[in-house]
């Protein structure tokens, strides 16, 4: 079967993030005080072909932890959309 | 003496010329190898230079070692060979696991392009040579993402095992522990921020950088071992 998958790469907690402060010290100049704790990663979309959705799951994992993500200063969050 | 250097160049690649320059100057003979490649060719030590290797797409340095040359060089380190990465090239080997850690962005949030102070915290390595621990040097820096990070148990492994060649003396980029420079476990795989090759003559502000490419030049192969000292991507974490 055929999953779509969506991986979004964050930057860590610790892990310095410009982007997401650079927006969070703009944001209040168009009247937005109240947003906070802004951090801008990337979204990777990619399909797969597995058995079963958990199968799919395994396999984007796989490649997070191998090659798509750098565990050391990025977190990677795996969700499979669609069959 | 290790007279031929190899200096990789990745597309995205912008600084294997000053470092052939600065090789060459030193009495060495440098080439530039392709990254497409598969063969090192006769060589004695491999520079690994700065640039945007692949553009740094996904992360820096993260695609190069998926270059077909990025296997010679894995295993010239694993057989004791010399192996110098410079600024990208340091975020090469790191993604490549054949150093620990990673490179972050600044924590100025700000691109650096200056002179900066370090200071040897180990000479047991090929840049080593004729050092001694403590002797400063002025070496520019040119980065956004030279900010050290690793895991804590890494940092103790590091400072136990003598592996943080470098420190800065007035840390600019929220380097864990000042780190401007680590090895591998025997000292053959050097991996910097500073660019050395940018100074190597006193027209560019310091010429402190030909000592440390002088000494690249002079080590001896380290002794080959089957000790598993290269993992292809255990190291980084």
């Amino acid at each position: 079967m055929r999953f779509e998958v969506k991986i979004e790469v964050l930057p860590r907690e610790g892990i310095a993030n410009p982007e997401g402060s650079t927006i969070e010290r703009t944001l209040p100049a168009l009247g937005f005080e109240t947003a906070g704790d802004v951090r801008v990663g990337k979204v990777i979309r990619l399909h797969v072909e597995a058995d079963s959705a958990d199968a799919a799951r395994a396999i984007v994992e796989d490649m997070c932890d191998r090659f798509l993500s750098n565990p050391v200063i990025e977190d990677a969050i795996v969700e499979v959309l669609t069959a | 003496m290790s007279r031929r250097v190899g200096v990789i160049r990745f597309p995205g690649t912008n600084c294997e010329f000053d470092t052939v320059d600065a090789i060459n100057e030193l009495g060495g003979e440098a080439k530039v190898l392709w990254h497409g490649d598969s063969d090192l060719g006769d060589i004695d030590a491999i520079v690994i230079p700065g640039g945007f290797a692949h553009g740094d797409y996904l992360r820096c340095g993260a695609i190069a070692r998926f270059s077909p040359i990025m296997d010679a060089v894995s295993t010239f380190a694993r057989n004791g060979g010399s192996v110098l990465g410079i600024c990208n090239g340091f975020q090469v080997l790191t993604e490549a696991g054949l150093l620990p850690g990673a490179l972050q962005k600044n924590a100025g949030l700000k691109f650096l392009c200056r002179m900066e102070q370090i200071q040897f915290a180990s000479t047991a390595n090929v840049v080593g040579l004729g050092a001694s621990t403590g002797d400063l040097l002025n070496i520019p820096i040119n980065h956004f993402e030279g900010n050290y990070v690793c895991a804590k148990e890494t940092l103790k492994q590091l400072e136990e095992e003598n592996r943080i060649v470098f420190r800065y003396t007035d840390n600019p980029n929220g380097s864990i522990g000042d780190i401007a420079g680590i090895s591998n476990k025997r000292g053959n795989v050097v991996g910097m921020m500073p660019h050395p090759e940018r100074a190597t003559s006193m027209l560019l502000g310091s010429n402190d950088g030909s000592s440390l490419l002088q000494s690249l030049l002079s080590t001896e192969r380290a002794p080959s071992t089957n000790e598993h000292v290269v993992s292809t991507h255990d190291e980084r974490i």
